[in-house]
C-alpha cells in the first residue's frame, strides 16, 4: 500500500478508459451489424434506400382521414397510417382518462357494491393480455352483430351493425350549419360518419386495458392525499364532490400525473396491435409495404421513427403540464 | 311535600354499529345516492343474470360433441370445444405423445420461479438450481439426448412456450438491466449516454415493432448464410425488451438509497465496485422485487404478441387449434375465455403475490 499511485491507477485514466472501450465497443458492434447487413443485401440482392416511398403504393386502405387510393405513393400510405394510429390513440387516452378516473374514485365509493365492481374491473382487464382483449372484441363484433340490414338503430340517428358504428356528424355546407344524418342505403350508409369494427375493436379493447392501469394510478394518487385534508374540507362544510373537485384532486394530480403519461405511452404503443385485426394504423400499413417492396430496414425504421417521435413528445407534453401541476415550494 | 319519583322512560338503544344490518346501512343505503346505485345495480343483475346463466351453464353444451354444440349455437355457450382442444390448446403442436415432457419441463420452471419468489430459498444453492433446471427444461422440451426423440423448436407451443418466454427473457435481462441500471447513474458521460440511449430507444417504441426486427432483421444481422432460430431472436428482442423496462426499475430502487450508505462504504475503503455489490445493490434490489414482479407480468401478458410473428403460444396455439377444424371453428370465443382465465389466474396470483412482498419489503419501514 506505500507504493505510490502509478498513473495508470488514477481514477481519471481509468474512467476515460473505461468510457473509450465501452464506445469502441459499441461502435464495433453497430458497424458489424451494419456490415452484415449490407454483405446480405447484396448476396439477396435486396435494394435498399427511402426512394420507394415516392413510387406508387399499389393497395388500397380500408380506412383513412385523408382521400388515398392505390395510386397514390408509399409516403401517402405511411401518413394515412400515421394518422389512422393518432387518431386512435388520441381517442383511446380521451376515454381511457375519463373512464379510468372515474373507476379509481369508485375504488373509494361509500357503496360497498360499487367499490366491488371497481375493484373487479380493474383486476380483470388489467390481468388478460391487450392483445387477447382486441382480438376478443373484434371476434365478438365480427360474429354476434346484425349486418347493416338489419342494423341496431338508436334513435334512427346512430347505428351499429357488422358495418360499424354510424353516428351524425355537424356540417358546415353552402346552406349553413346542419347534421349529416346516417341512414342505411341498400348495402351502404348513407351520411353521418361510420367508424369501423376494426376501429371500434381496438378502441374499446385499448380502452379498457388502459383504463384499469388508469384506475390504479388515481386510485394511488387520491390515497396519497393525507386523511387531515379530507377532514378539514368536511369540517369546512364541503360536500364530498366539492372537497374531491377541489382539495383532493389538485394535490393528487401531483402524483398521478407522471405514471399517468407512462399510461398514455403505453396505449400509443399498444395501438400497434391493431396490426393483429386488420385496422391500418402505421404498423399495418408497414407490413404491408415490407411485404410488397421487401424493404425491411426502411420500413421499420420509419415504425420505429414514428413511435419515437409520438412517445418523445407525449413525455414532453406531459411533462410541462406536470410543471405546471406541481406544487412550486418556497 | 315528598316528590314522586316518575321514571322517564328509556332512551332506545343505539343503531347497531356491528352485525350485517349495520354493514348494509352503512355499506349499501348510506344516502340517497348510496341506496340509488345499490338499486339500479341490482336491478341490471336481476335483468342480466338469468341470460347469462342460461348461455354459460343451463343451456351450455359440456360435452365435446359438435353436433350438440351446433344445435345449441347462439343459445349456449360450446365448453365441449375445450374438453375436445385442451391439449391442442395448452401445448400447441408439441407431438401429443410427448406432451408429457412439455408437462413436466414447465412444472420444473414454475416450481423454480415459485421457489425463487420465497425468501426462505434467497440462499446461494438457488443459483445452483437454476443452472441445473434451465438446462433440463431445455433437454425435456428439445430432445435429441437420453433418448427423447428430438422436437424442433417451431413445434414447441402453448402453455410452456408462454411460461418459457416469459421466465428466461425476465432471467437474462435481469443482470443486464442491473448493469444498464448502474451505468445510467455513472459518472462517465459515455456511459450514461449509452445506457440513456439503450433504455429510451427501447421504450419509446412498441414491442411489436422490435419482434418485427428480430423476425425480419436480425437474419441480415447475421454473418451472410447464417440465420438464428426464430426462438432465439424473439428471445432476444423479448430480453432487449425486458432489460430496458426492468433497469428503470432497478434505477428507481438504486436512487432510493441514501447517499450516505456510499460515502459510509468509500470512507471504509471498499471501492466503487464492492460499495455497489455488498452495500448498495442488496439493498435496492430489496426494494424493487415488487417492480420485478410486476414486470414478470408485463412480460407473461406480453408473451402473447410473438403469435403475430409466427409463434403458437398460447393465443397462437388457440387460432391453430380451431381454424384449421370447421366443427369447432365457430366456438373460438369460448376458447378465447377459456385462455384469457388461464392469463388471469397467472397474473392475479403474481400480482397478489407482488402485494404482499411489498409489504414484507417495507415492514422494517412501517414502525
Amino acid at each position: 500500500m506505500s507504493k505510490a499511485k502509478s498513473w495508470w491507477r488514477s481514477q481519471a485514466f481509468r474512467g476515460l478508459a473505461f468510457q473509450l472501450l465501452a464506445v469502441a465497443l459499441a461502435a464495433f458492434a453497430i458497424w458489424y451489424l451494419a456490415h452484415n447487413t449490407l454483405a446480405n443485401m447484396q448476396a439477396r440482392g435486396i435494394q435498399s434506400g427511402f426512394d420507394f416511398l415516392s413510387q406508387p403504393a399499389g393497395f388500397d386502405i380500408g380506412e383513412s382521414l385523408i382521400a388515398y387510393e392505390p395510386l397514390n405513393a408509399y409516403w401517402k400510405a405511411f401518413l394515412v397510417g400515421v394518422l389512422n394510429t393518432l387518431r386512435v390513440a388520441i381517442l383511446g387516452i380521451v376515454f381511457a382518462t375519463v373512464l379510468g378516473t372515474l373507476i379509481g374514485i369508485g375504488r373509494f365509493s361509500r357503496n360497498a357494491i360499487v367499490r366491488g365492481i371497481c375493484y373487479a374491473y380493474v383486476e380483470w382487464f388489467r390481468n388478460i393480455p391487450v392483445l387477447l382483449q382486441l382480438l376478443m372484441w373484434y371476434l365478438l363484433f365480427a360474429e354476434y352483430l346484425p349486418p347493416l340490414a338489419d342494423a341496431i338503430s338508436f334513435g334512427d340517428v346512430v347505428f351499429l351493425s357488422k358495418a360499424g358504428l354510424s353516428f351524425p356528424i355537424p356540417t358546415w355546407g353552402a346552406a349553413g350549419f346542419a347534421w349529416s344524418i346516417p341512414h342505411p342505403e341498400g348495402f351502404v350508409m348513407e351520411g353521418g360518419v361510420s367508424a369501423s369494427p376494426e376501429f371500434l375493436a381496438v378502441l374499446l379493447g385499448l380502452v379498457l386495458y388502459t383504463s384499469g392501469f388508469i384506475a390504479e394510478v388515481v386510485r394511488a394518487g387520491l390515497a396519497s392525499v393525507s386523511r387531515g385534508q379530507v377532514e378539514a374540507a368536511a369540517s369546512l362544510s364541503l360536500t364530498r364532490t366539492q372537497a374531491i373537485r377541489l382539495v383532493i384532486m389538485p394535490q393528487a394530480l401531483r402524483v398521478i400525473i407522471p405514471p399517468l403519461t407512462s399510461q398514455y405511452l403505453n396505449l400509443t404503443k399498444n395501438s400497434s396491435l391493431a396490426v393483429a385485426i386488420g385496422y391500418p394504423d402505421v404498423v399495418s400499413v408497414a407490413t404491408t409495404a415490407l411485404n410488397n417492396t421487401g424493404r425491411a430496414v426502411e420500413c421499420i425504421a420509419i415504425v420505429m421513427a414514428v413511435f419515437l417521435t409520438t412517445s418523445l413528445s407525449t413525455s414532453a407534453l406531459m411533462n410541462w403540464y406536470n410543471r405546471r401541476a406541481a406544487i412550486r415550494e418556497r | 311535600m315528598a316528590a314522586v319519583f316518575t321514571p322517564i322512560a328509556p332512551r332506545r338503544a343505539p343503531a347497531g354499529t356491528t352485525g350485517p344490518l349495520a354493514w348494509a346501512r352503512a355499506n349499501l343505503f348510506a344516502n340517497p345516492g348510496s341506496t340509488l346505485a345499490t338499486a339500479v345495480i341490482a336491478l341490471v343483475a336481476v335483468l342480466a343474470f338469468p341470460t347469462v346463466f342460461r348461455w354459460a351453464v343451463s343451456e351450455a353444451v359440456f360435452a365435446p360433441d359438435a353436433n350438440a354444440c351446433q344445435a345449441a349455437r347462439g343459445v349456449g355457450a360450446c365448453w365441449g370445444v375445450i374438453a375436445e382442444k385442451w391439449r391442442l390448446i395448452v401445448f400447441g403442436r408439441y407431438p401429443f405423445e410427448a406432451h408429457w415432457r412439455p408437462e413436466l419441463a414447465t412444472i420444473l420452471l414454475l416450481g423454480l420461479v415459485a421457489a425463487s419468489g420465497l425468501r426462505a430459498f434467497w440462499k446461494p444453492w438457488l443459483a445452483i438450481l437454476w443452472l441445473l433446471v434451465v438446462p433440463a427444461f431445455f433437454v425435456l422440451m428439445a430432445g435429441g439426448w437420453l433418448g427423447l426423440a428430438p422436437v424442433p423448436t417451431d413445434q414447441w407451443g402453448g402453455l410452456p412456450l408462454t411460461v418459457m418466454i416469459a421466465t428466461f427473457s425476465i432471467a437474462f435481462a435481469f443482470p443486464l438491466s442491473i448493469a444498464v441500471a448502474l451505468g445510467r447513474r455513472s459518472r462517465m458521460p459515455a456511459i450514461r449516454t449509452l445506457c440513456v440511449l439503450y433504455v429510451e430507444l427501447i421504450r419509446g417504441v412498441p414491442l411489436v415493432s422490435l419482434l418485427f426486427m428480430a423476425s425480419f432483421l436480425f437474419p441480415l444481422f447475421m454473418p451472410v448464410g447464417k440465420s438464428p432460430d426464430v426462438l432465439l431472436r424473439v428471445m432476444v428482442a423479448m430480453t432487449l425488451f425486458a432489460a430496458a423496462y426492468l433497469a428503470e426499475t432497478v434505477r428507481g430502487g438504486l436512487q432510493a438509497i441514501p447517499a450516505g450508505q456510499v460515502e459510509a462504504a468509500r470512507s471504509l475503503g471498499l471501492t466503487w465496485w464492492q460499495a455497489q455489490r455488498k452495500i448498495v445493490l442488496p439493498q435496492a434490489l430489496a426494494l424493487v422485487v415488487p417492480g420485478i414482479v410486476n414486470s414478470f407480468i408485463a412480460m407473461f401478458k406480453d408473451t402473447s404478441l410473438v403469435t403475430i410473428v409466427s409463434l403458437y403460444e398460447l393465443t397462437g396455439a388457440l387460432n391453430i387449434a380451431l381454424n384449421s377444424d370447421a366443427n369447432w371453428r365457430p366456438f373460438k370465443i369460448e376458447g378465447y375465455i377459456f385462455i384469457a382465465l388461464v392469463y388471469f389466474a397467472f397474473c392475479f396470483a403474481m400480482s397478489r403475490y407482488s402485494l404482499w412482498i411489498e409489504k414484507r419489503v417495507s415492514a422494517g419501514k412501517a414502525r
